[in-house]
């Protein structure tokens, strides 16, 4: 905010019958905290110093932290420059061998003689699975959050969030395998019933199977970036100035709408970067989804019968009779997925900054 | 549109801790009451409880009755943001929204009251910041953030927040305090302008400005750190600083403590 200057308009404003009391004029203490200070140099001339000023030094601790830190900069640009010329280097070679249409191609055979493979099915099924997992985990995370951060008792929020916390900690492994064996069959129960009565919608058509399905992938997708959405977004919600909040409450705000005109607003950009995060997560989770998805390779809305692919599933489930040109294509398809991991995140900090100018003022 | 505040025997807590007993006084409607003392003597305290919003904070509580034109706040059935719309507050440091804009900002209670129409709106910002003296600073950048605005700005801005909803009290708890000089002085001036309107009632730690800008002067006190504070002193103000009845009062307002 700048400035807001600390009571100064006290001291500007009082008058003498107050400052007649004081024992010192205004300065004197300073004065006397000057006294001691000239131990560092000897023949107390001070800390200011008498004489020539001392040239700097060449190679100071200065210097070699900033050598330091120069390095370390220059290292992540190195390394992500070494990764990208070895990934582009060995997609080229299987994208050339290709004999279908690397973008539409529903299938991936790579291995064959003739190589045929395609990325489209499995882009669409990574970007509708996470955007599903999304919709799913973001309201219920936000929920979460509000409610350990403004309603409940401040130790049974603390223990709350840790337990959120300890979600995050599951290796995703065992949310798969949880999710294939456990979780399914209530998933397959509810994918019947609307079936039955919401068939007319082509989400929830198709005559079955139905359980190892894109619902089942995003569901357990979600449950595994819920921890993530909640306690980013809890932290945020946390750091809303009280002045804020009692602002909202002295206009006759009750606490759903303090929330809503003070807390949620402030904690927008968190909240954001958090659901992001989160995207990111699921974008590239790998195992959990190999486990739980049906593996088909075609492009369809239908969310209850078996099915789905993602980039980061297909990688994990092909990648053991890879040959070098199978190895090739899955990179290739590797570097898709960094590409829409890399626009998801742009367009994220586009939406931040388009608020820039009311985020900024803010901190 | 501006109502009497009464409190009898009002109490304050802080969980176990006694902060205020046994307050009471009386504030006329359309005046200018100014409570001062020294630090820690329960003033924003009992500022806070007029409007309810001592009992924000976990474990804290009043007791007693506060009535404003003999309707007690404190009653079970009354609806406590009720009271707040009817009892504004301006805090200590400017506390606009910082994610709103200039207009957003003074509107943002009509908002909460459910008023959506544009027009309306824009009539009522217009008029509070007219009242606020803030207007002709701001009316060409309505939509710029709030938080931009200089620290006396902000207090007006914030000023004009709380009397767009048109409350009958408004209460300040060291509305100067974060200001320089002259934004100080522009707040006072709008105090005086206000009090045609508003029942006022601020907390200051400057007596100077407690003697230019109040009707009447309330002087709390403690007797030590840990004890609850009192009132110790209630009377014009004109009498509190030139002749004040207790000895306590005096040495305080000549600077012999506190």
């Amino acid at each position: 905010m700048g400035e807001t200057p600390h009571r100064s308009a006290d001291a500007g404003t009082g008058g003498t019958r107050v400052t007649q009391s004081h024992e010192w004029p205004a300065g004197a203490s300073a004065r006397v905290a000057e006294a001691p200070v000239s131990t560092r140099s000897p023949g107390g001339t001070g800390l200011g110093g008498g004489g020539a000023l001392p040239r700097s030094r060449r190679f100071g601790a200065e210097r070699a932290f900033r050598g330091l830190t120069l390095a370390a900069g220059t290292a992540v640009l190195v390394i992500i420059a070494a990764i990208a010329i070895f990934l582009v280097a060995k997609a080229v070679p299987a994208l050339r061998a290709n004999t279908e249409n690397f973008w539409s191609y529903e299938g991936w055979s790579p291995n064959e003689t003739e190589p045929k493979f395609g990325i489209g099915a499995l882009a669409f099924g990574t970007v509708l699975s996470s955007a599903l997992a999304l919709l799913i985990a973001v309201p219920v995370a936000l929920g979460i959050a509000l409610y350990l951060s403004h309603y409940a008792p401040r130790r049974l929020g603390t223990a709350l969030g840790f337990l959120v916390d300890l979600l995050a900690a599951v290796p995703s492994v065992v949310f798969g395998l949880w999710g294939r064996d456990v979780f399914s069959s209530p998933v397959r129960d509810f994918s019947v019933w609307l079936n039955e009565h919401f068939g007319w919608i082509p989400l929830f058509g198709g005559d079955g199977p139905f359980g190892a399905s894109v619902m089942l992938g995003a569901l357990v997708l979600a449950i595994m970036v819920l921890p993530i959405i909640t306690s980013l977004s809890r932290e945020v919600f946390l750091q809303t100035p009280t002045a804020n909040e009692e602002a909202a409450l002295a206009l006759g705000a009750t606490r759903w709408e303090m929330l809503r005109t003070a807390v949620l607003p402030y904690g927008r950009p968190g909240i954001i970067a958090a659901m992001m995060l989160g995207l990111g997560r699921a974008l590239g989770e790998t195992i959990a989804l190999a486990l739980t998805l049906g593996i088909t390779f075609g492009i369809s809305f239908n969310l209850i019968q078996n099915g789905g692919n993602t980039i980061a599933a297909n990688i994990a489930n092909a990648f053991g009779e890879a040959n070098e040109t199978g190895r090739g294509a899955l990179i290739a398809s590797g570097l898709v997925l960094f590409t829409i991991t890399l626009i998801v995140n742009i367009t994220a900090r586009a939406i931040i900054y388009r608020r820039r100018e009311f985020t900024e003022s803010a901190a | 549109m501006a109502k009497r505040v009464s409190a009898s025997n009002v109490t304050a807590y802080y969980g176990g801790f006694k902060a205020i007993e046994n307050i009471n006084l009386t504030v006329e409607p359309k005046t200018v009451t100014a409570l001062i003392g020294p630090s820690g003597c329960g003033k924003s305290t009992f500022l806070r409880s007029i409007n309810r919003m001592h009992e924000v904070l976990p474990g804290a509580r009043v007791e007693g009755s506060l009535t404003i034109d003999d309707q007690d706040i404190y009653d079970r059935d009354v609806d406590v943001t009720a009271v707040r719309r009817t009892i504004g507050m301006v805090f200590q440091r400017p506390n606009p929204f910082p994610t709103m804009s200039i207009f957003e900002n003074v509107v943002a209670g009509l908002k909460l009251n459910g008023v959506r129409k544009k027009s309306i709106l824009e009539d009522a910002a217009e008029k509070a910041l007219r009242a606020a003296n803030l207007w002709g600073e701001v009316k060409d950048r309505l939509g710029k953030p709030g938080a931009g605005l200089s620290g006396g700005q902000q207090q007006r801005l914030c000023i004009a927040r709380t009397i767009a909803v048109e409350p009958q009290v408004v209460l300040m708890d060291e509305p100067c305090s974060a200001l320089d000089p002259i934004s100080t002085l522009a707040i006072e001036d709008l105090m005086f302008q206000l009090k045609d309107k508003f029942t006022i009632i601020i907390v200051t730690h400057n007596m100077q400005q407690a003697a230019r800008v109040s009707d009447r002067t309330a002087f709390f006190s403690i007797e030590k750190t840990g004890d609850p504070g009192r009132l110790i002193e209630y009377d014009n103000t004109q009498k509190i600083f030139s002749n004040p009845s207790v000895k306590k009062t005096e040495d305080y307002i000549t600077g012999r403590f506190g």
